[in-house]
């Protein structure tokens, strides 16, 4: 199962903080291109943090450690720069910007990255077809992309615009932080599409969730346990599997026996 | 104590009959009345209820030249509409100073029904139309009103005739042009009869860069029964103009007015708006936006009087201030015991951008009947850190990302524009002046 | 007599039904309305106390005089005719939403108070007409009848009659005394905080206040004490023509906590009477302060005849980091009420709030609200105002929110909503938001509306007539502020909405 492709994301010791509160106490994590790898937890244990952190959030402060994406130092870039060398975050909860439409906001985030590598920017011709064609992928309603960002959008519309953004963006990395969270099953077999028909050998996907049920239709080929702010189990599809069956009570008792 | 306001008597005192020779007897006869209500009056100062950051006393302390000979200061009309809001329409005018010029198109193109001329030509020759609104809105024991009744020479008239609906809007072009600092003294009398309708863009613009101007505005705006007027007031001025517009609306039933204010550049600007609405189901929007940076100095003040019942009022006031930028937003609803069912909401939101930045905000309302619906808010604040987050996690750049921010923080006030060509040109120029592309006058060349 | 007003006499409610008192525990919901029968003034009654009145009038041998009464060092002294001669260049405050009178300053009698021996030390020498009046005004003198949480200190017109609990609290290090026993017996801990928090350069009625105040409490809580009981102060007019001007100072040092009670009832009388109080609160580090008003001066009748005006400067000093200040006030009663509870947030993370029910009906008039000033970084306050406006009232909320230049991070949420009874009344808002910090968040929020007629229509389709309703409704409405009351506090206050807004409905 130890595939020996690329290292893409490689977090050593990652240790943050939000106010005075460690949140994460040491994360080590190796992502190799052409994996899917999902993190499970109970509420609390840092999950959320965690794909904030790789992604930038000011709101966190990293006191210790490393990240890497494909060898670049991911900690020392603005978020903007981070997306530009290929990191995506599926935001658990996709923020409103009321009077920014989703053209000029993927206008603006798709001529960054050009402007990044020293490419000029997309035609308005081009930008618009590939727009339509990315639509399809998630199928997005053409009226929600004329629309302010998120603004008004349902639960499950929020977060196909996410995976939207993800076509558009075509990451290496992408972070679904809990993408499953209140979307109903048909919701969530059209994400889950996406996500799929997204995935290459040379990408990876790192899908954090609570529940089981996301990994059905996004295969998992690593299954990590976060506890207490560090990855206390890794295992195969199966540990998916035992933590549906068993609860988390278990792991709870396992580590704080220690 | 010797105020400001005592240079402005003396002048009158000495020239009155330079100052009568250049007018009209209609404008003439309400001198000596406004000379009498100054005796003993004082101009506002900062900290004064409802002055809260602005001294209008210090405002009028500079020694200006007044052009009460009327010297004729010529403006190139052409090289003033480098402006930013060019062919927005074909009925054009221009007020140099207080004086106003049509343009050809404008003389060319006016259809019947519609009047727009100078106030002191429209004095002589329609005396009793003239004198039958003149001063009959704005009130002198207001000092500011008093103070330009006293001293205006000229300044527009505008008058549609019953049931007359311009099909596009009516633009005028204020500009402050002198080699010597210069006060303008203006009154805009404005007269919509019944079921008629006016769209009228006025544009403020001053030339030489660096000269100290100072512009004294009353308008009083007539609504007859249906008529419909919107304002659009924009300002893109200099550092060293001073603005003092005062705008006084009388709405009879079914009217609708609607004014936005937007101020893009300017010195020290103190706008007031001040409506009342004596008939049943009048409809009223206050609007406006000010972007400050530097040292400008905004401050909105308006009034809603609910004298009728089954009216409605809404106003939007929104502020990004930046650098040392101060603003203020004083607004008053009042609802009057026999204005049962008025309908009336007023918000003010306000960004500051940095340290230097100030905002004074007085939303207030004063509700004398139980069957209203009333509502007003008022926050200061930054811009979402978790938008910001959000879009620089996309990729877009931080810089980008607040203006596009910025920009979308005053969209619900451009949306308020009804003319959509004068709305993409609004939305055009705040993006400009958000990402520090505005100037393509001179005018604007300053603050950059 | 109205035709309303007989039919409350006939209410069939009233009978069979004992009112519920508070002592006999929280009372429900049902017993409160049914308590509130007459929608008349309770507490309007003169008690026939033998009392010293000295003649009306206002100069600087009143104020020696007033001063000698109460033994005062000459400092004091000296503080108080510097404030006269301040007051005197002043003119009295038009800016407020308020119809004032002129008010007579030289026509009020500026010290009343019960004859008696040298300062009371037991029960027993209290006159038992003054028990009697406090009796019935539901605040026993005698501390076994007291409720077991409340240490009392009742003022009537000038001076302290008892206060209770001395003892207990005394052994905690917690000083509850009348204003005039502390000038004698804490003269440092006085001179120290007396002013400066509110200087009688203050306004008018602060100036008047520091020229002839008389009585009122001072607090002081030790480092690290929480005060175990509640500390309230009951103030009454008896006397007739005469002000009342009384003082209170509390000061919490580090880590301490109070909650402190005031409350307020003065006779029926034609004529209208001043009251121009100062409270000042110093709250030190980490410390805390609950301060609890129910104003229920006597209001006036329906024409606006008589009632009393209330002119009140009250303000705290969050001076020690993490420090909080909390006001919660219940204002019903007064022909006019000029009062703004107001917080220095000077400390860092220092927090103030004020929530507010102010009710007004007849021809009652109130402007009142509070002003936050953000000094100290991280500093937050919370304002909730709820005003109740029936008959012919004014009501007017006026507030002031200001962020200077250094307080970075500081927040402010403000919600202030109107209820209007009538048709005649008047609801007022009229904040002031002052902000010279980028990091600041400050948000305003005001609605007004009426008396929602489904609600009205769905309670009486229940079977629950109008009045009952609206008093159902309205403390609803009031249901965030009365909740920050202590218990005991919010049972009154409840019963007083309801009792206050009888008849109100038009």
């Amino acid at each position: 199962m130890q595939s020996q492709s690329e290292i893409l994301l490689d977090v050593r010791n990652l240790h943050a903080r939000i106010g005075e509160k460690e949140i994460l106490k040491g994360i080590n994590l190796t992502v190799r291109r052409g994996e899917v790898h999902a993190i499970m937890g109970p509420n609390g244990s840092g999950k959320s943090t965690f794909s904030s952190v790789l992604a930038g959030n000011p709101a966190f402060t990293v006191t210790e450690g490393t990240a890497t994406l494909h060898g670049v130092d991911l900690l020392s870039l603005p978020p903007e720069d981070r997306s530009h060398e290929g990191l995506f975050l599926s935001f658990q909860y996709p923020v409103e910007i009321p009077g920014v439409s989703m053209v000029n906001f993927m206008r603006a985030a798709v001529n960054a990255k050009r402007k990044y590598f020293n490419e000029p920017p997309m035609s308005a011709t081009d930008f618009l077809k590939m727009m339509r064609q990315k639509r399809a992928v998630v199928e997005l309603d053409n009226k929600l992309a004329s629309r302010s960002v998120n603004e008004g959008f349902s639960g499950g519309e929020k977060k196909r615009n996410e995976i939207f953004q993800m076509a558009v963006l075509e990451p290496q990395l992408s972070i679904l932080d809990e993408t499953d969270s209140g979307l109903d099953i048909d919701a969530l077999r059209i994400v889950s599409q996406g996500v799929n028909t997204l995935k290459t050998a040379d990408n990876a996907t790192i899908v954090i969730t609570h529940y089981q049920r996301l990994l059905d239709y996004i295969k998992p080929d690593f299954v990590h346990v976060l506890y207490k702010g560090r990855i206390v189990m890794t295992g195969g599809p199966e540990l998916a599997l035992e933590l549906e069956q068993r609860g988390y009570d278990w792991i709870k008792e396992e580590n704080d026996a220690k | 104590m010797k105020t400001s306001l005592t240079q402005y008597t003396d002048l009158y005192d000495t020239n009155r009959a330079v100052i009568d020779e250049g007018s009209a007897p209609v404008l003439n006869a309400l001198r000596p009345a406004a000379r009498e209500a100054l005796a003993g009056a004082s101009l506002p100062e900062k900290g004064d209820e409802g002055f809260e950051i602005t001294s209008v006393n210090s405002m009028l302390a500079p020694n200006y030249g007044l052009n009460i000979s009327r010297i004729n200061i010529p403006v190139d009309v052409a090289d003033t509409f480098r402006c930013d809001v060019p062919n927005m329409s074909s009925l054009m005018g221009v007020v140099a100073n207080d004086k106003f010029v049509p343009t050809a198109g404008l003389l060319r193109n006016l259809p019947d029904g519609v009047t727009v001329m100078s106030l002191a030509e429209a004095a002589k020759a329609y005396p009793d139309r003239v004198a039958s609104l003149y001063g009959t809105i704005a009130p002198i024991s207001n000092p500011v009103v008093a103070l330009d009744t006293m001293l205006v020479q000229d300044g527009v008239y505008i008058r549609v005739e019953a049931g007359v609906k311009l099909d596009r809007p009516l633009q005028i072009v204020n500009v402050l042009q002198s080699s010597v600092p210069l006060m303008a003294v203006r009154r805009i009398l404005i007269d919509v009869d019944r079921d008629a309708d006016l769209r009228l863009l006025l544009c403020d613009h001053s030339r030489n860069v660096g000269m100290d101007y100072l512009a004294l505005q009353v308008t009083e705006a007539s609504l007859a029964p249906g008529a419909r007027l919107e304002i659009y007031d924009l300002e893109e001025s200099t550092a060293t103009t001073n603005r003092l517009s005062l705008t006084y609306v009388r709405q009879q039933e079914r009217s609708a007015f609607l004014a936005n204010t937007t101020t893009l550049l300017n010195g020290t600007t103190r706008n007031r708006y001040n409506v009342d609405i004596l008939g049943e189901r009048c409809s009223t929007g206050l609007y406006g936006m000010a972007i400050g940076s530097a040292k400008q100095h905004v401050d909105n003040s308006t009034v809603i009087n609910h004298r009728a019942p089954r009216s409605v009022s809404n106003q939007l006031y929104r502020y990004v201030l930046d650098d040392d930028a101060r603003g203020a937003f004083e607004g008053l609803i009042e609802v009057f015991p026999d204005a049962p069912f008025t309908e009336a909401f007023q918000t003010n939101n306000n960004i500051l951008a940095s340290t230097g930045a100030q905002m004074h905000a007085k939303p207030q309302l004063i509700i004398n009947n139980d069957d209203v619906k009333c509502s007003h808010g008022a926050t200061t604040g930054q811009l979402n850190r978790e938008a910001l987050f959000y879009m620089r996690s996309r990729g877009i750049p931080e810089a980008e990302a607040r203006t596009m921010l910025m920009q979308a923080f005053m969209v619900d006030v451009i949306n308020t524009v009804s003319v959509e060509a004068l709305r993409d040109r609004l939305r055009h120029l705040v993006e400009k002046r958000f990402d520090g592309t505005l100037g393509a006058c001179e005018t604007c060349r300053l603050h950059q | 007599m109205s035709m309303k007003e007989q039919n409350h006499d006939k209410d069939p409610r009233k009978g069979g039904q004992k009112p519920a008192g508070p002592e006999q525990g929280k009372p429900s919901a049902g017993d409160i309305i049914n308590d509130a029968t007459t929608g008349e003034y309770k507490y309007g009654f003169v008690s026939d106390i033998d009392t010293e009145i000295i003649p009306v009038g206002l100069n600087e041998d009143v104020i020696r005089l007033i001063s000698a009464k109460k033994n005062e060092p000459q400092w004091l002294l000296d503080f108080r005719l510097e404030a006269y001669r301040y007051w005197l260049t002043l003119e009295m405050p038009r800016w407020a939403h308020l119809d004032i009178p002129d008010i007579d300053y030289q026509a009020i009698s500026y010290y009343a108070a019960p004859r008696k021996k040298e300062g009371p030390k037991s029960l027993d020498e209290v006159d038992p007409e003054l028990l009697d009046t406090f009796n019935r005004l539901g605040i026993p003198l005698e501390e076994q009848k007291q409720l077991s949480g409340m240490a009392v200190d009742a003022v009537m017109d000038s001076t302290s009659v008892k206060t209770t609990h001395r003892e207990k609290l005394a052994s905690l290090g917690i000083i509850f005394c009348s204003f005039s026993e502390a000038v004698k017996d804490y003269p440092d801990l006085v001179r120290k905080y007396l002013g400066s928090v509110v200087s009688y350069r203050d306004n008018f009625f602060a100036a008047l206040n520091s020229a002839v105040f008389s009585d009122g409490s001072f607090v002081y809580i030790p480092k690290g004490v929480r005060c175990p009981m509640e500390l309230s102060t009951y103030f009454r007019i008896n006397a007739s023509g005469t002000g009342q001007f009384e003082r209170t100072l509390i000061v919490a040092d580090d880590d301490a906590y109070v909650s402190y009670l005031e409350g307020c009832t003065a006779p029926q009388r034609d004529e209208n009477q001043l009251h121009a109080a100062i409270v000042e609160i110093i709250v030190e580090e980490r410390a805390e302060v609950k301060y609890s008003t129910v104003q229920n001066w006597y209001a006036g009748d329906k024409e606006g005849r008589g009632g009393i005006y209330n002119f009140v400067t009250k303000r705290g000093l969050c001076r020690g980091d993490y420090s909080k200040l909390s006001w919660t006030q219940v204002e019903t009663g007064s022909a006019i009420t000029w009062k703004y509870p107001s917080c220095i947030l000077k400390g860092d993370n220092s927090v103030g709030e004020f929530y507010s029910v102010a009710v007004t009906r007849n021809r009652q008039q109130a402007d009142t609200g509070t002003k936050m000033i953000h000094i100290g970084r991280n500093s937050r306050s919370t304002i909730v105002s709820k005003g109740i406006s029936a008959g012919e009232s004014q009501n007017s909320y006026r507030g002031l929110v200001k962020v200077v230049p250094a307080a970075d991070g500081c927040r402010n949420y403000t919600q202030c909503d109107s209820l209007l009874l009538s048709s005649h009344c008047g609801a007022h808002t009229f904040p002031y938001i002052d902000v010279k910090n980028p990091t600041a968040v400050v948000e305003h929020e005001a609605t007004t509306s009426k008396i929602s007629e489904d609600q009205l229509f769905y309670c009486n389709q229940r079977g629950i007539p109008t009045e009952e309703a609206v008093g159902l409704i309205v403390n609803g409405y009031a249901k965030e502020v009365m909740n920050k009351l202590p218990m005991e506090f919010a049972v009154e206050a409840q019963k007083l909405l309801q009792i206050t807004l009888e008849g109100s409905v038009g």
